[in-house]
């Protein structure tokens, strides 16, 4: 099948779509975005977490012929001009990354935590990211680059 | 002892920026951080095949025959390849090799490889796995331990005994008349599966010599490279590999994984080939830690002072050996705790069964030891109606001490201070379970308790081990350094093989050259074989050696840029000092900037790191000095249980640990939390589940790893008593957080429960009290009925 698909802004005709391929696979091999990571396949990790018009999803529970005429987010559409987004630069800057394999699906889903609540507590943290999974941090550092992204963004003008 | 001298001169220079000791942000974190930074599953080349494994559905079956012929004549499939097909060694291994690059009498474990296929798309090469006819007589898998211990099972190696460590030290007949009170018991551990998010992958590229370059996610480029050579049958220099980017190892990519099968498939095919695991696949594509069954007898006075330790530890490692008979003996080099105790005696045995491979995970043998010892310690604790703690302060290690395989302890052992430190500080607040937020409360938001039935318990637990390779094996890592100028400024360029897994080691790397040249830009090249080997990313060792290798070669570029500038000023070079870009007298003033010296020329040097020589123990009583150093850390545990449905909330992980120097402060922190937390799913829900040889569990929905909701908060201090023999004092930090996590989680549920609770992770049946509903409690241990230990 043909799928048309806006990714980052950028629309996407692309012909030969299998009609049980995902999302995930679909952005990585198709579209050439490998920013996003298949870490389970089957919406454990959180890992390919991308925004699909504004929704938080895993992408690898999303067919590709679901986003037609549809919007998607990856971790590649989140910095501008060069700069990182400052979710991205408070996850760099508070140590957050160790392997980074789980890093833009935490990201993508912290920036969408963010967006809906600019300051929220530790335990809504926890809850609100408990669906991407991350083996090195021991998430303690993740915690505080969410807090660190929602101090600057409070301090910002 | 010969130690390596690595401290020459330092040019401690005025101005630097993120060197040792900062907190500097990683090299590779912006481009982790934007999606751009590539991992072997993201490897791509133009024209590229997919490689996909047939893997055996049986623990133990004899093959009889295998039909590729349906399978290679499916539209798109470029080849498929079985043992006939493996042009040089046909089995491979960490130590011996043991392990068949494709099945070629008996599969000995469930998804065993057996073939591989090269197609166009990776659906493609999955349903040509399907089609080839692999005729199998299955065989009765050997899956207990405690038969092949006695190595006579049939159909195994060694009968089923891969390795029986004996260590004896004093008298155990003669201390055990000393002893007031003796305790014992049995503790097991299931199997913990590394469960790192970037799965096994990697792209081999045909050269056009005959040769191949394979881009990987590993712990080790150069042991990867021997094997996969040797499997080749191709000499060192047609194998190149390149460090692909890792997502996560912790011992689970020490063996090889997709290394021998894509080269064998872009050899074949002469085309790239990408090989990525699935989840499930990844389950089946790596070791795991071994599941231990550890029984224990500790004597002690009625005072509390250990008189003497008995241990006997079976750790299983299933079909082939990895790692196996060294992570049996490291498991018993610890396995009396970092107590001081003189009369020991440890069997440690490591078996062969048809259960899947067990190899290195984080802490290598110690975290089963660790976890038993401290659990015989909380019941010796309980029968002597001592506060565990003070148990623990009255026996614990010290520098000169010495170990059950005779070799004193020297180094910083700072074991008073850390369980002081644990001791000391506060209780988190009792909770309010009935007006706690249910997040907070154990079943969180399942919302199954509104606050009745909850039971808090406190546990402590303490870890030792060792740093580094022990055990006489000369181990060395190389690194080179070159320093140019660009733009007026000098540049430095670390060259260094040491795999970066996530812990950091790339950020250490332009510390140590900020920190000894001076420079403000380091760069850093790609980790490859063209360089002299740097050794694992294991044993908690690869700080320590990296930081070893480059700032001794930052020491010899240094002297040169220091010697060529003595001949252009006619001065003794002694006068001199490297800051930055600047070369200054005694005085401080600067004579002449090192773009003058340099010019166009770079100054380049490489250097080669050795720790202190090791001796392996001897067969008979296990005695010799075997060790590098050792690294102590311990946890103190929080924990609420709901005892009706037996769910657990961990409150607090509060621990301590002694690191020698911490290079880069938020990168220890980010070590000590994500190892405590391998520990805490290791206590409460990780279990690979494996039933006659099979596993039952191999995803992420049903193998379970703790997330963000269920970690708690970590407060934690890290001691700095410099190691004398390391550089910049640093100790290997990774592993022993990873110890006493577990141990001290379950130390807190026993005394919340009061059960025995003798085997890790815990399951919700077992924490099910008989007495528990409606008694108010009757019947458990409360933490205000033990002693206080201040």
């Amino acid at each position: 099948m043909r799928v048309n698909v806006t990714v980052n802004g950028v629309a996407h005709s692309v012909d030969h779509v299998w009609a049980l391929e995902s999302l995930l696979d679909f952005l990585r091999e198709r579209v050439g975005l490998r920013g996003t990571k298949n870490a389970c396949e089957q919406g454990e990790c959180g890992s390919c977490s991308v925004h699909v018009d504004g929704v938080l999803v895993c992408s690898c529970l999303v067919a590709a012929g679901q986003v037609e005429g549809c919007s998607v987010v990856t971790v590649e559409g989140l910095a501008s001009d060069g700069e990182l987004h400052p979710v991205q630069r408070a996850f760099v800057d508070a140590g957050a990354v160790q392997c980074g394999f789980c890093t833009p699906g935490m990201i993508v889903a912290a920036h969408s935590l963010l967006s809906g609540n600019p300051d929220p507590d530790d335990l809504t943290v926890r809850e609100e990211l408990s669906g991407n999974l991350c083996r090195c941090t021991g998430y303690q550092k993740i915690l505080d680059a969410v807090h660190l992204a929602a101090e600057r963004a409070g301090a910002a003008p | 002892m010969t130690v390596t001298d690595t401290s020459t001169r330092v040019a401690t220079p005025s101005t630097v920026i993120d060197g040792v000791g900062a907190s500097a942000t990683r090299p590779d974190g912006v481009p982790k951080a934007d999606g751009s930074f590539v991992y072997s599953s993201d490897e791509y080349h133009d024209g590229s095949l997919w490689g996909v494994t047939l893997r055996s559905p049986h623990p133990r079956a004899r093959i009889l025959g295998i039909d590729t012929s349906r399978a290679e004549g499916l539209d798109g499939v470029r080849c498929v390849l079985t043992h006939r097909d493996v042009p040089g060694s046909a089995t491979y291994g960490m130590k011996i090799y043991d392990q068949p690059v494709l099945a070629f009498d008996e599969v000995r474990y469930q998804g065993e490889p057996v073939a591989v296929v090269a197609a166009t798309h990776p659906e493609i090469a999955r349903r040509a796995c399907e089609l080839v006819a692999v005729e199998y007589e299955e065989l009765v898998p050997n899956t207990d331990p405690e038969r092949s211990l006695t190595g006579t099972v049939e159909g195994l190696p060694g009968g089923g005994l891969a390795r029986h460590v004996r260590i004896r030290h004093g008298d155990v007949g003669a201390a055990r008349a000393r002893a007031d009170v003796v305790i014992e018991g049995r503790w097991e551990m299931g199997t913990q599966d590394p469960a790192f998010l970037g799965p096994e992958s990697g792209l081999a590229v045909p050269l056009g010599d005959g040769g191949v370059e394979l881009y990987v996610s590993c712990q080790n480029l150069h042991l990867d490279q021997q094997q996969v050579a040797d499997c080749l049958g191709l000499p060192l220099d047609k194998v190149r590999l390149v460090l692909s980017g890792v997502g996560g190892a912790f011992g689970g990519k020490e063996d090889l994984n997709v290394h021998i099968h894509a080269c064998m498939l872009a050899l074949r095919t002469g085309r790239p080939v990408r090989m990525v695991y699935s989840r499930e696949e990844s389950f089946f594509g790596h070791v795991h830690r071994h599941p231990a069954i550890a029984d224990i007898e500790l004597g002690a006075t009625r005072d509390g002072r250990l008189v003497f330790t008995k241990v006997r530890l079976v750790l299983d490692g299933g079909a082939y050996t990895s790692t196996s008979q060294v992570v049996i003996a490291n498991g018993c080099y610890f396995a009396a705790g970092a107590y001081h105790v003189v009369d020991v005696e440890i069997d440690g045995y490591a078996t062969y069964t048809n259960n899947p491979p067990c190899g290195a995970m984080r802490g290598f043998g110690a975290v089963q030891s660790c976890y038993a010892i401290e659990s015989a310690m909380d019941r010796l604790a309980a029968e002597l109606d001592l506060h565990p703690l003070e148990l623990r302060m009255r026996n614990a290690i010290g520098e000169g001490d010495v170990l059950p395989t005779g070799q004193p302890v020297d180094g910083p052992a700072p074991v008073q201070e850390i369980l002081s430190y644990l001791r000391d500080l506060p209780l988190p607040p009792d909770s309010d379970h009935f007006a706690a937020d249910m997040r907070a409360r154990p079943g969180g938001v399942g919302n199954v308790t509104r606050g009745e039935g909850i039971r808090r318990g406190v546990g402590y637990a303490l870890g030792m081990k060792a740093i580094g390779f022990s055990g006489g094996m000369d181990d060395t890592c190389t690194a080179r350094v070159t320093v140019w100028i660009r733009d007026g400024e000098p540049v430095a360029e670390v060259y260094c093989a040491g795999p970066e897994l996530g812990q950091g080691v790339v950020t250490l790397e332009a510390q140590i050259a900020r920190t000894e040249l001076g420079v403000r830009t380091v760069e850093l090249r790609d980790k490859d074989t063209d360089i002299a080997e740097s050794g694992a990313s294991s044993a908690s060792r690869q700080s320590w050696m990296t930081a070893g290798a480059v700032a001794g070669a930052c020491g010899l570029v240094r002297d040169e840029i220091l010697a060529r500038a003595a001949a252009v000023l006619g001065r003794f070079d002694g006068e001199l000092t490297l800051d930055g870009p600047e070369i200054r007298g005694r005085d401080g003033r600067p004579l002449v900037s090192v773009a003058d010296v340099l010019g166009p020329e770079s100054v380049s040097h490489a250097f080669t790191y050795r720790h202190r020589p090791t001796e392996p123990v001897d067969d008979e009583r296990g005695q010799g000095n075997a060790h590098v150093a050792f690294a102590y850390a311990a946890h103190r545990a929080v924990v609420d249980v709901d005892v009706e449905l037996g769910l657990v909330r961990v409150v607090e992980m509060a621990t301590a640990q002694d690191v020698g120097k911490a290079m880069n402060p938020v990168a220890v922190e980010g070590q000590i939390e994500g190892g405590t937390v391998q520990g805490l799913g290791l206590a409460v829900m990780e279990e690979l589940q494996i039933t006659d040889g099979r596993i039952r569990n191999p995803s992420f929905t049903d193998y379970l790893i703790p997330t963000m909701l269920d970690v708690p908060p970590m407060p934690m201090k890290i001691f700095e008593f410099p190691h004398p023999d390391a550089p910049y004092g640093l100790n290997g930090v990774g592993e022993p957080p990873n110890l006493s996590s577990t141990p001290a989680i379950l130390n807190a549920l026993r005394q919340a429960t009061g059960l025995e609770l003798p085997r890790a992770p815990v399951r919700p049946a077992d924490l099910i009290s008989p007495t528990a509903p409606g008694d108010g409690g009757a019947g458990l241990a409360r933490a205000d009925q033990q002693g206080d230990p201040r």
